[in-house]
This record gives C-alpha cells, structure tokens and sequence, in this order.
C-alpha cells in the first residue's frame, strides 16, 4: 500500500477516510490463502456469498475468481465448498 | 424597547427552562431515555410535541445508549439533534460521547447532574459529567435555571461553530436547579430562532470530492470507518484544535447572544475578587451559596471572593490565571472524586494551569455534597475559614479535604 500521507491540517474532518476503503488492500493481513481446483468445481456460487470480505467474485465463465488483494485468508471459502474443491494454501 | 422588555418572565425549575429553550430552538430530533432527575426535560418536551408546538421527532428509544446513538444517526443525517440524561444514563452513552465529538457533530445534550452508583443515590454531585470530560465535548455548568435556560440556546451555535463543530453538554445540578422553581428572563420565539440559525455544515472532501458533513445519497461521504495508525492520530489531534477554536468561538457566540438578551457569561464570573485574599473556584449551583457567604464575610471584614467557572471544556487557561493570580490563597470546590488522583478534577486543572507561575497561591482542595450531601453557608464558612488557615500558616496541611463528610 503506497500512500500520500497529509499532515492533520488536510485530512478531512469528522473521521472521514483519506481515501476509498478499497485502497486499504487487506490482502497482505492473512497467512494462506484459498487455492481453488476449478476442474472439480459445480459454480454453486457459496463461496462467492459466504466470503466475508466479497473477495471472491464469479466470473462470466460462471466460476469463481479469488481477488487476493482483500482475501484475508480466513478459509470460510473452503470449509463451506459443498465438493471441497477449496484448499487454504500458506503464503510462502 | 429594550432586549429585556421584550422578555417573558415565566417560573421555571431548571428541567423546565432546558425543555422551554429546546422548544424555542425547535430541533429536528430529540431522542431520549427518562431518568431522575433529567426526565422533566424529556417529559415537558414530549408534551410540547403532542401538543404540536415543535416540528420535532420525538424517538422513544429503549436505552440512553440508543438516545445518544440516534442522536449520532440524526445529527450525521444533518438535523439538529438534543437529548438529555443523568447518572448511569450517562454512564451507559460513554462510548457513543466520544464517537459524537470524533464524528464532530453538534448535538446538545442536557445533563441533569446525579451522582453514579453504587450505592444508588438519585442525588446531585459532579462524578457522572466529570467521567465524561475526556469525551471531547465542550462542557457548560449552571448555576441557576436562567444560566440553564440561556445555555441551552447559546449551545447550538457554540457546537456549530464553524471552527468548532462539536457536541455540547449543559449541566445542572440534579434537583438543586432540576426540580427547584426559579424566575427566568425567556426570550421571543422568534428572536431564538433567529439567534441559532440554520445548522452550518462544514465541507470536507471525502472519498468521491468535496462535500457538506452530511450523510447524503447525492454526495457521499464515509464517517468514521478504519482509520488505523495511518491516519487515526492526525484526527484526534483535530479535536485537540476543535476544542481550542472553541476558546475563540465562545466569546463570539456570548457577544451575539448578550445583544439578543443583555445576558452574558463568558468562561467565568469572577466576584468580589479585586482586593480579596481567600477565594473559592467551584462549578454549579453551590457558587450561589458562596457568593452568598462571600457576602456575609466582607461585612464581617473578610476578604473574600468568588470565581464561578462556567466553561470546563475546553479550560479556560488564561481567564482562570487572569482571574486569580496575585490571590493569596484559593481552595477549589470539586463535587466528585477522581478515585486515587492527587485531587479533585477541578484542582487538579487549576493546578496544572498554574504550574508555571511564578508566584502561585496557596491551594487546597474542597470535595463536597457528594449524592447530593448539603452544602450549607456554615459549610462554605467553615471552608473558608481553613483556608484562611492555610494562608497565615503559609501552606496547606492537607491537600485535599473531604469537607462535610463525618469524621
């Protein structure tokens, strides 16, 4: 995360962020992250409702994409992938 | 005719003249819980709003933790916003007090001073207002139901100052001023709606541009989300210069309203302290008993006098050391305990405010009428005359005397 850090004169008033909260890119917080075996995947999209940073997107192809600059690392994901296609792999 | 002919005199307790000022300002939203002894305010309120003589929302909530988080909501929406409450009501808004002042949003809350469990007393003393000193709030003490009354209309524009733009409580002592009826001096409707104005927004620029402090859908801003180590200290330290501004934007707001109702207050009231050499400082309606003793000792021939502070947040430095230096001895008058501090709250920000004097006076620390234990005239007597002890003898025995409290 590269930022412009503004003295306490310029920053907004009244606890308003700096910036958008999608700058703050969560990714780099977790320790694995989800590795998804998509030959075995049904597209049943619970992975997509049940993440709880909506870091994982379904695709046009209508299988799901990890967006690891937010994925936390959590492995909600892969313990509700009815087919258990879903592996958390350890960030090396 | 002049400001105080076009005035009502109306017999008003201190309840009463809050919830008469409130209606008078007409705000958007009042979101309260009952508790003793706030709940007159509350009550008169909901009447003025059955009887439809305020445009108000009235919100019932379930709890003064919900009061003061409605009042955020409403206030962040843009409306003006009061709420009132005591004690453990108090107690239970503390983490939404120092949300309203980070969020930087004006909302007036009346808080009918009682002391805080246990054991539960319904009584006055100072600890519930003085827990939330640090919530960064500006913080108003009456003496009387008028100071009440006048209060509770300059507050809006104190909190809504441009360079301010904070909340604002007004204190009163739990029955003492809540339920005891006094003559107010009550301006036109008019003339208050006049004086507090439209709510001023200020700009700020979020995320998508520049914007009013508000919530809405047409121009989006984001308060208070994550800040982390990044930014969260570079906004506190704007509640730090809040506060200050508030220090200018005071005296402004007292002149405005002096020309309205011929009343000002300024941070203090300084009495019969010219030539004196004792002083009491204190906060609240026991400044009115003392000024009464003030008066009794000069007569017998004491040099007595009187400082009232008005404002304790942001503290008046300056107006305090202007008021009292060159004075012999002061004691300082604290209605709560700072449990294991060197002293009251009170004495202990006049003590700091005067470390780096060369030429201090003697200061000793009176704590009194805890759970609305009476502060009688032989009281303050007797008060003053240890402290005229501590000054022949050149020092304090003790520091910190817990006056009116059996031995």
């Amino acid at each position: 995360m590269s930022l412009e850090k503004p003295s306490w004169r310029e920053l907004p008033r009244g606890a308003v962020p700096y910036m958008s909260s999608a700058e703050y890119e969560t990714g780099d917080w977790g320790v694995s992250n989800p590795s998804i075996d998509l030959s075995r995947c049904t597209r049943c999209t619970l992975c997509h409702f049940y993440c709880p940073e909506g870091a994982i997107r379904m695709g046009e192809d209508g299988y799901p994409q990890v967006d690891l600059r937010y994925c936390k690392g959590c492995g909600v994901c892969a313990e509700e992938c009815p087919v258990k296609c879903i592996r958390m792999v350890e960030k090396t | 005719m002049t400001a105080l002919e076009r005035q009502l005199l109306m017999g008003l307790n201190g309840d009463e003249a809050a919830a008469y000022a409130v209606k008078q300002v007409n705000p958007d939203v009042v979101a309260a819980y009952p508790i003793t002894p706030q709940t007159i305010i509350v009550e008169r309120f909901s009447e003025y709003v059955a009887n439809g003589l305020v445009e108000t929302e009235f919100v019932s909530v379930e709890s003064e933790h919900s009061a003061l988080s409605c009042c955020i909501g409403a206030a962040a929406a843009g409306a003006r916003a009061f709420t009132a409450t005591s004690s453990q009501g108090l107690a239970l808004m503390w983490e939404m007090t120092y949300i309203a002042s980070a969020l930087r949003l004006p909302i007036v809350m009346a808080v009918a001073n009682r002391a805080l469990s246990a054991p539960i007393n319904i009584h006055n003393d100072h600890s519930d207002a003085m827990g939330a000193r640090d919530s960064g709030w500006i913080q108003i003490w009456c003496e009387n139901s008028q100071e009440v009354y006048d209060a509770c209309i300059e507050a809006w524009r104190m909190g809504e100052h441009p360079d301010v733009q904070l909340p604002v409580m007004v204190n009163l002592d739990g029955f003492t001023l809540s339920h005891t009826l006094e003559n107010v001096m009550t301006l036109p409707d008019e003339e208050v709606s006049e004086f507090v104005g439209e709510r001023r927004f200020m700009r700020v620029r979020g995320h998508l541009g520049e914007a009013d402090f508000r919530l809405d859908p047409e121009n989006p801003i984001t308060m208070g989300p994550l800040d982390l180590p990044d930014f969260y200290y570079e906004h506190k330290l704007q509640q730090v210069e809040a506060l200050k501004a508030a220090l200018r934007a005071i005296p402004e707001v007292d002149d405005e309203y002096h020309r309205v109702s011929g009343r000002r207050y300024g941070f203090l009231h300084p009495y019969r302290l010219e030539d004196a050499e004792l002083a009491l400082i204190g906060l609240g309606s026991t400044m009115g008993t003392v000024m009464h003793v003030v008066d009794e000792l000069r007569e017998e021939g004491v040099r007595a006098g009187a400082l009232k502070l008005r404002v304790f947040r942001p503290f008046p430095e300056e107006a305090l050391k202007e008021a009292i230096m060159g004075i012999p001895a002061v004691g300082i008058l604290d209605r709560a305990i700072s449990f294991g501090a060197p002293g009251g709250p009170l004495y202990m920000e006049v003590k700091t405010t005067l470390y780096e004097e060369e030429e201090r006076p003697i200061l000793v620390n009176y704590i009194h009428g805890l759970g609305g234990r009476d502060t009688t005239p032989d009281l303050i007597r007797a008060i003053y005359k240890d402290l005229d002890r501590a000054r022949a003898r050149g020092g304090a025995e003790e520091k910190v005397i817990y006056a009116g409290v059996r031995g």
